[in-house]
């Protein structure tokens, strides 16, 4: 597998990781021996098995689906007790827009 | 934009939009999609919100049966083949609102694929295209304008994180801003038909984005497209279609290329912006939702809802003209909304007298509505109520003049006719033996103008009729007053 220092900066960046330049060098190695491994279970002949991705049950309906029914659950308070910053039963971030002008 | 209505027309020739929308409507459930929190509009900040919408660790998703079946209503009524076995996924990014930092949607899997939404186009049925139909949860809310420190902070309410939402995908069928918005128009009707949404867009439960290209008319191949998102009412959705078709034949026209783009419609400056480009945007890595099995949906569920489906508006359309006698535009109206459709056909059944019924909802009633920014749901006078009013136009007892004005009085106070009528002395007079007094003594105070209806001026005989209609206050049955003008003045013959 030849990964490349390219592809660590991007997946780190999907992740929102800062890694330096450093890290960058110590990890390529590191998930390009992972892919390696997983690379191996590639030389099995697959083409005949279903991908199982969820737990597959031979109903014709989900047995355990819920019923509509609303209740209470966190206050407010109780919701944004752990949030870094809250104000007025909000979560207050560091102000985020999409826009370029 | 620059180019001038002219200029427009002619580029329109050489160019053709090229539309696909996708519209997420917010279903009608009590409770969200994949818990149990209310999905209430409008509550305090964060008042309904569990463990499993606020992407707590270890907190697992159970799928609502009620969403499902709402999903699959629209579907089946949308002509589409419904999956049945559908998968749930990941859709993977970062937002503050997005507190798992993935939004369970369905991707490779959908629930419900190639359908199609029949539609009338200048006069001509046209079937658009559906892509899909699925299902997902909706984000939380961000807002970043209101508070004192606004420029440095975004506030965040996650009441709407899980709401259910259906995405409708469209075909790229439509070819102008216009259609875009008939195809809106119509969907909406559809789902306000079904009940599994009341597309309130400025709530947020109807939301629309499109894909748009242009081509060389009879160019094979699609031009490059570009999305444009936040199209938060009807009439952005033909603004922004219309000014980023312009956009794009400018471009090409000066020689340039369109970039694919996500693109912002911002209503204060009437133009799109593109979103700044990030290099990972498009980047959802999607893989199949661990926590939650396939979902199932076997034929006896599907057959079961088909079955349940209300009378769509179409159908209703083409009943209504057919039981009532009503003209194409006037029906096309009167369904555009199930509640004003049940409402008519109240009226009419109450009153016996469809047409006038149909003219004095479409007329009269919806002009004050839309005067006081009310729809027939909040109508203050009652299918009942308009139904006697109706009546007693019908059968004479009051004019319509005076119809009118006792509606307006019905707006005011929420009484009556009948009560008003009493109240304020209005009983239309239809005895002849009453008018016949009435026509006598204006034919007294007239005599010159009876002198010329005898001659022959039968014109005259409006303007007499006028006076009666005065001197009674405009209470007289304009008929019985032109009978016993007639017969009070003898015939009317040149000398």
């Amino acid at each position: 597998m030849a990964l490349t220092e390219k592809d660590v900066r991007y997946v780190a960046a999907l992740a929102h990781l800062e890694l330096t330049a450093e890290e960058v060098r110590k990890f390529l190695p590191q998930l390009d021996s992972i892919l390696d491994y997983v690379q191996k279970m590639n030389e099995l002949d697959t083409s005949h098995v279903e991908p199982m991705a969820q737990v597959v049950t031979s109903a014709s309906e989900n047995p355990a689906l819920r019923p509509d029914v609303s209740r209470k659950a966190l206050t407010p308070e109780q919701a944004t007790a752990n949030a870094p910053e809250s104000a007025a039963g909000y979560f207050k971030v560091p102000r985020v827009i999409d826009r370029e002008r | 934009m620059s180019i001038s209505t002219a200029a427009s027309s002619a580029v329109f020739a050489v160019y053709e939009p090229v539309i696909g929308l996708e519209v997420h409507i917010q279903l009608l459930t009590q409770s969200k999609i994949f818990c149990a929190c209310s999905t209430r509009f409008g509550d305090p900040p964060n008042s309904n919100i569990c463990p499993v919408c606020l992407g707590l660790p270890g907190a697992l998703p159970v799928l609502n049966r009620e969403a499902v079946t709402m999903a699959l209503k629209a579907a089946l009524a949308l002509n589409c083949r419904i999956n049945p076995r559908s998968r749930f996924a990941r859709k993977n990014y970062f937002y503050p609102d997005l507190p798992k930092g993935y939004q369970i949607s369905q991707y490779g899997e959908p629930l419900a694929e190639q359908g199609a939404l029949e539609m009338d186009i200048g006069g001509a049925s046209r079937s658009v295209g559906i892509t899909r139909v699925h299902l997902e949860e909706d984000a939380g809310k961000s807002l970043h304008e209101g508070f004192p420190d606004s420029d440095e902070k975004s506030y965040i309410d996650l009441n709407r994180s899980g709401v259910p939402l259906i995405e409708i995908v469209s075909e790229p069928d439509l070819h102008s801003p216009d259609e875009a918005y008939q195809f809106l128009t119509r969907l909406k009707t559809l789902m306000l038909y079904l009940g599994v949404s009341d597309c309130n867009m400025e709530e947020g439960s109807l939301r629309c984005d499109a894909n748009v290209s242009v081509r060389r008319r009879g160019a094979a191949s699609l031009g490059t497209k570009t999305e444009v998102k936040n199209l938060n009412s009807f009439r952005f959705l033909q603004k922004a279609l219309t000014f980023e078709i312009e956009r794009q034949i400018e471009v090409l026209e000066g020689g340039g290329t369109i970039q694919q783009e996500t693109r912002l419609w911002d209503s204060r400056e009437q133009r799109t912006y593109g979103m700044r480009s990030k290099e990972f945007a498009h980047d959802y890595r999607y893989f199949p939702e661990p926590d939650l099995l396939p979902l199932l949906i076997s034929e006896s569920w599907k057959e079961s809802i088909r079955r349940s489906l209300p009378e769509l508006p179409h159908l209703r359309k083409a009943r209504m003209m057919r039981e009532y006698g009503l003209g194409e535009q006037e029906a096309s109206q009167l369904t555009g909304s199930p509640a004003l459709a049940d409402y008519f056909e109240e009226v009419a059944k109450a009153s016996g007298e469809a047409r006038l019924s149909a003219n004095w909802i479409l007329g009269d009633l919806m002009f004050r509505l839309n005067e006081r920014r009310q729809d027939i749901t909040q109508t203050p006078v009652s299918a009942v109520a308009l139904a006697e009013l109706v009546s007693l136009i019908a059968e004479g007892t009051i004019s319509g003049k005076m119809g009118k004005d006792i509606l307006a009085e019905m707006f005011a106070s929420g009484q009556r006719a009948s009560q008003i009528m009493a109240e304020k002395g209005l009983q239309q007079i239809s005895d002849a033996e009453e008018v016949g007094r009435v026509v006598r003594q204006v034919i007294a105070a007239n005599p010159k103008q009876a002198e010329q209806y005898r001659r022959g001026k039968t014109a005259t005989l409006s303007w007499l009729v006028g006076q009666v209609m005065k001197a009674t206050r405009g209470r007289a049955n304009p008929q019985v007053v032109q009978e016993a003008l007639k017969k009070e003045l003898g015939p009317s013959a040149p000398a």
